[in-house]
């Protein structure tokens, strides 16, 4: 086995067991936990047979680490468990909420990846001029509003006073795709905005870094002509480095997708996990927080690994 | 002190103001405040007034008031939350750089699982466990923000325990606490600092995202994050009046971004 099938096989096997652990936190956390969790969910006026027989549906009566294997049979066969709140089952209430996230996502993501690498590739390539100090400016201030500050401002503008897009985004499967983008627009747009900043400042990190190698400059300095330094020269090495960061930021996306459906009232998985935390929904929690997770670590060992395979030092044993 | 000052470029002076205006308000509330944070003095949804220059929200509260608390409690408990994360993870950074070994391999590892999940996500997970509170939010975001204050201080402090004065001083017979406080830590503090600033920015997006999402700081305690999300509706109304506290959240972590971009910026000893 070559050097480099190693080190990619060890980066899966590394995501795949941070992903098993990242499953049992809650089980974990849920035992760590000082008192009785029914009793506290419950509150102190529960008589001790409802506080049994809430013990008993929620497992704890069950050895952990059975409980855990029990949980974990199950996800492999489709089963979440039942929702404490709603009384139906996990895999029901994920169903649409999975494609309505999902949609919002790749949505944003067409749109905000290929401007966050122009906006990148063009301030590196003009940097310290007007346009690389706007746009670093813009960036800057993007990044640290919180999004929720940024929807709620497109939504006084775009929706309230100007009239343009609805303020709630709620779609179902009625409506056409044309009706869903044009809903889901501002959600799409703030996820944009915030996606974009992210992405363009380490785009334009990762060229400079390239543009600054002495082979660069040699190629200039034996008279290269300027697009074909930058096409033939600089591209090939930028690559590995700019594909790293369209995977992070898709990563954050997914994480960012949380406070939007919030604000939006988009029926989507982030709504339903703030909802299940506040109801303190166990079952629910697990099953959305270990699908963000998991989506979340498959985007970075994605990155990882491109970004070995792109190397050519790896390619060869030492 | 003056002359550093009279260095710094118009951003950084602008974030220092902004910034300290903050901190004062956060200090002095009690006293600049016209009403008490919770003390509800009229209607619901007041337009401005002279009485109530910045209305009510949706209790009858004064929102200036709250706005003036609310920099207290918010700013207040990001600093805290941050102060706990960087005492524990620099402790044990450094520790984990002195002694190498098993207890090195086991904290390593562990930071790297919680650095690979999202900290929302995994704060969301851990509130659900042990319910959303004040205490409990502050030691759950303490807990996620350990890990890469961890990492940073376990590697700056690597290339200084291998160094020749820390041989000379555990040679010496100092105990591993001093060989922390008087050797390690010193030569490290201004890389700390530094990511101090940026961590505070973290965390404070943070709490303030969790206060709006209902599962950070609870009512009726003012903070900058719930009020937005309490008075949302006035926004379909045309109404600024939400955006205020979130625009103060916007502008002091801008503010912070310029002083640490300045310091970052002289530390790495560049010319502009």
């Amino acid at each position: 086995m070559s050097r480099l099938q190693k080190l990619v096989l060890g980066r899966l096997f590394l995501g795949i067991l941070t992903l098993f652990i990242v499953s049992a936190l809650m089980f974990i956390g849920i035992e760590l936990l000082p008192g009785d969790l029914a009793q506290q969910i419950l509150g102190q006026s529960a008589t001790p047979e409802t506080v049994a027989a809430f013990r008993a549906e929620l497992g704890l009566d069950q050895p952990p680490y059975v409980r855990y294997l029990d949980w974990l049979g199950g996800v492999f066969r489709g089963d979440f468990g039942t929702s404490l709140a709603s009384r139906r089952s996990v895999a029901d209430l994920l169903g649409t909420r999975l494609a309505n996230t999902m949609f919002l996502a790749v949505y944003a993501a067409v749109i905000a990846v290929p401007i966050a690498l122009t906006l990148g590739l063009l301030a590196a390539l003009w940097r310290n001029t007007a346009f690389d100090r706007g746009v670093n400016l813009g960036a800057l201030s993007a990044i640290s509003m919180p999004e929720f500050f940024v929807a709620y401002v497109l939504i006084l503008f775009l929706s309230i006073r100007f009239g343009l897009f609805p303020t709630l985004a709620r779609i179902d499967e009625a409506s056409s795709l044309g009706d869903a983008l044009y809903r889901t627009f501002l959600p799409a747009l703030t996820l944009i905005l915030v996606v974009v900043a992210h992405m363009m400042r380490m785009t334009r990190a990762a060229i400079i870094n390239v543009l600054a190698a002495p082979y660069i400059e040699m190629a200039r300095l034996k008279g290269v002509p300027r697009w074909r330094i930058i096409v033939r020269h600089a591209l090939p090495n930028a690559l590995a480095p700019i594909v790293n960061v369209v995977a992070l930021n898709l990563a954050y996306l997914i994480v960012g997708v949380v406070v939007v459906e919030v604000v939006f009232s988009y029926p989507g998985l982030g709504q339903l996990l703030v909802d299940a935390v506040s109801s303190r929904d166990f079952p629910v929690v697990q099953a959305v927080g270990l699908f963000f997770a998991a989506v979340y670590i498959t985007l970075n060992v994605l990155a990882d690994v491109i970004s070995m395979i792109s190397n050519p030092r790896l390619r060869h044993g030492r | 002190m003056v002359k550093l000052l009279k260095s710094a470029p118009p951003t950084a002076i602008a974030g220092m103001i902004v910034l300290f205006a903050v901190l004062l308000t956060g200090i002095l509330a009690p006293l600049v405040s016209p009403y008490g944070e919770t003390q509800v003095v009229g209607g619901a949804y007041q337009p401005w007034s002279r009485a109530h220059p910045l209305g009510t929200d949706n209790l009858g509260r004064d929102m200036l008031s709250r706005m003036i608390y609310g920099a207290r409690n918010t700013v207040g408990l990001a600093l805290l939350t941050t102060g706990i994360a960087f005492s524990v993870g620099a402790f044990l950074g450094m520790f984990a750089a002195l002694r190498s070994g098993w207890l090195d391999e086991v904290l390593s590892r562990m930071v790297d699982v919680l650095m690979a999940v999202p900290p929302l996500i995994l704060a969301l997970m851990l509130l659900a466990i042990v319910g959303p509170s004040i205490p409990n939010m502050v030691g759950v975001i303490a807990v996620i923000y350990v890990a890469p204050v961890y990492r940073l201080a376990r590697a700056a402090a690597m290339n200084v325990v291998g160094l020749d004065f820390v041989e000379a001083a555990r040679l010496r017979g100092e105990g591993t606490f001093r060989l922390l406080r008087r050797e390690i830590l010193p030569n490290i503090g201004s890389t700390l600092i530094a990511e101090f600033g940026v961590r505070f920015c973290f965390v404070f997006l943070f709490i303030a995202a969790l206060s709006f999402l209902g599962i950070g700081i609870q009512p009726p305690t003012a903070d900058w994050g719930s009020m937005v999300k309490e008075n949302a509706t006035l926004i379909t109304f045309g109404d600024i009046t939400p955006l205020i506290p979130a625009g103060a959240i916007a502008l002091l972590t801008i503010a912070i971004n310029l002083i640490v971009d300045w310091m970052l910026h002289r530390a790495s000893g560049l010319k502009s």
